[in-house]
């Protein structure tokens, strides 16, 4: 969808911000550019919607060398998100959900729709919000919009420049989780920009870590987990880089569907209506989609070694606390082989 | 006190007994304001637009207005005589060059105040230039200009006093008649209907102002709340 051959931006002071990266960004993936500020993960998302241009190189779109299509008509089928949500305090919300819609002249009836959708589809109630300003709304609430007008056009593109960075950590939280399912609904090829290695490996189908204005590796978050290419990748992931496989890890991966004897008391004693276990603590089941963290953080909560793994409120299988250890002990042989 | 009162009263039936000369002066005196100022505006706000866009005119608007505003009005009005000779057009001339100074800086400081992250947004999500200025810049910097049109209005309402020096009229020829005929009825007469016209003029404009304020996000959520 976007590749990017041998590029080079130089500023004009001489800061070198990017240096001859070459990579491809899948159609319907989420690429997470990553590093510590100033490895030019910023230049590198805005040189796809020619905020900047290249001093060498190219920068395909779809096949073509973005130089050759016209910057503004570029821009309006990219969506675009910053991390300080730059609304519009003068228009209405539904004002700024408008603006490209608005831009590439669709009428009004088309606009009004998609505006109520996309409000509806951020959790902002149409009917409440439309007609607010942006001062009348919190942090969180203003970056919802700022999404919802990213997509408003339905863009095939979008790029977001950490977009939930300033926000508090509870509410970056709900917005990464939010952000995942919608995500999943839209199916837009993401390149999503931040300096935050667990917000990373969270939204990211797959992960570009730079340096200097390198690219130093390009993987799926478990695979960069598992083989960091370089010491470089590896500090920055951090010393608990097994609890972070844990994170990436979903229950689905790893749970069994045949339930071993010796579990099987876990799933006949456990009754979806009725968490509540006899001895008094809670058993807390999984669902497919939670990580290996979740799962081993409630064993040992609730003091069991296998969790049922509940799916429509039926019990699917279990998840053993074994299974999530010797998981990662195979990956450690596998790693070292 | 009782002294202040007997001379208000002589200055109210000063006004009564030349209610006629007053209007005309009030006329003469608004007229100078309105035009002056109008003129002002339709030069001075492309101008601090063109500012924002441009270094060079920037710098040669930044400069010409900082001496200009160090130049004291009778002697703008003073140069004009010269080269206009008297009447109305020197002293529109005069006082037009006087108004621009507050509108040009406020709309240049407006349109800067607007922040990067609010044009950055716009311009990435493929607005022109020219749809930045008119659908952003322009109506985020709205209230400010607003407040230079309104500081330069009553700066203007007392500066076309001057105008009496080279012909142009208003309710200078009262003021300064009655300064050299020492005449305070007439004086104030002259003086206190124009300080009453800056307060009226100001309040007007600072309560159209207060409702464009209201179209930004801060007094908003104020109002709401």
């Amino acid at each position: 969808m976007i590749e990017f051959d041998n590029v080079h931006k130089q500023y004009s002071d001489g800061t070198q911000a990017v240096n001859g990266l070459s990579f491809e960004v899948e159609e319907g993936t989420t690429t997470v550019l990553v590093g510590p500020s100033g490895c030019g993960k910023t230049t590198t998302m805005q040189l796809v919607n020619r905020l900047e241009e290249p001093t060498e190189g190219t920068v395909y779109y779809d096949g073509t060398d973005i130089q050759e299509l016209p910057a503004t008509e570029l821009r309006r089928q990219i969506g675009y998100v910053i991390q300080d949500i730059g609304l519009f305090d003068h228009m209405t919300i539904a004002e700024n959900v408008a603006t490209v819609p608005e831009l590439k002249g669709w009428d009004d009836d088309r606009t009004d729709e998609r505006v109520d959708e996309l409000l509806d589809l951020m959790g902002l109630p149409p009917e409440e919000y439309r007609d607010s300003y942006p001062g009348e709304l919190s942090g969180g609430q203003q970056q919802r919009v700022g999404v919802a007008r990213a997509l408003a056009a339905g863009p095939d593109v979008m790029l977001m420049d950490e977009p939930f960075g300033a926000l508090d950590p509870i509410t970056r939280e709900n917005l990464q989780d939010e952000f995942l399912d919608i995500q999943e609904e839209i199916d837009t090829t993401i390149i999503f920009v931040t300096h935050d290695i667990n917000e990373a490996l969270k939204m990211g189908d797959k992960i570009a870590m730079m340096n200097d204005g390198e690219l130093v590796q390009y993987d799926t978050p478990s695979a960069m987990l598992e083989a960091p290419a370089t010491k470089f990748v590896e500090d920055f992931i951090g010393p608990d880089r097994t609890l972070k496989q844990l994170r990436v890890l979903q229950v689905s991966e790893i749970m069994r569907t045949d339930v071993p004897n010796e579990h099987r008391d876990v799933v006949e004693a456990f009754d979806p209506a009725d968490t509540v276990m006899a001895d008094g603590g809670e058993l807390i089941p999984v669902t497919p989609s939670d990580s290996a963290q979740v799962a081993l953080s409630r064993c040992i909560q609730a003091g069991v070694r296998a969790l049922p793994v509940v799916e429509d409120a039926t019990v699917i299988g279990v998840v053993t606390e074994e299974d999530i250890r010797s998981y990662h002990a195979d990956e450690i042989e596998a790693a070292s082989e | 006190m009782s002294d202040l009162i007997s001379l208000l009263a002589e200055t109210w039936a000063y006004l009564l007994a030349n209610s006629a000369r007053f209007f005309e002066l009030l006329r003469e005196h608004l007229t100078l304001v309105f035009v002056s100022e109008a003129l002002a505006i339709i030069v001075a706000v492309p101008l601090g637009i063109a500012a924002t866009r441009n270094d060079r005119v920037n710098s040669i608007v930044s400069g010409f207005g900082n001496v200009a505003q160090t130049v004291p009005t009778l002697a703008i009005i003073a140069l004009a005589f010269p080269i206009l000779g008297l009447g109305f057009l020197p002293s529109v001339v005069g006082l037009f060059a006087y108004s621009l100074l507050p509108i040009l800086t406020n709309t240049i400081a407006g349109i800067e105040s607007v922040s990067d992250s609010t044009v950055d947004a716009a311009r990435g999500m493929g607005m022109t230039d020219w749809e930045i200025l008119r659908k952003v810049r322009l109506p985020l910097a709205l209230p400010v200009i607003f407040a230079g049109i309104r500081t330069s209005v009553v700066l203007n309402v007392g500066s076309a006093y001057l105008a009496f020096f080279i012909g142009g009229g208003g309710l200078g020829v009262w003021v300064i008649g009655g300064i050299k005929l020492f005449s305070t009825t007439q004086l104030l007469a002259g003086a206190i209907p124009g300080a009453l016209l800056a307060i009226t003029l100001d309040g007007l404009l600072g309560l159209a102002q207060r409702r464009l304020g209201t179209e930004t996000a801060s007094d908003r959520t104020a109002a709401a709340a």
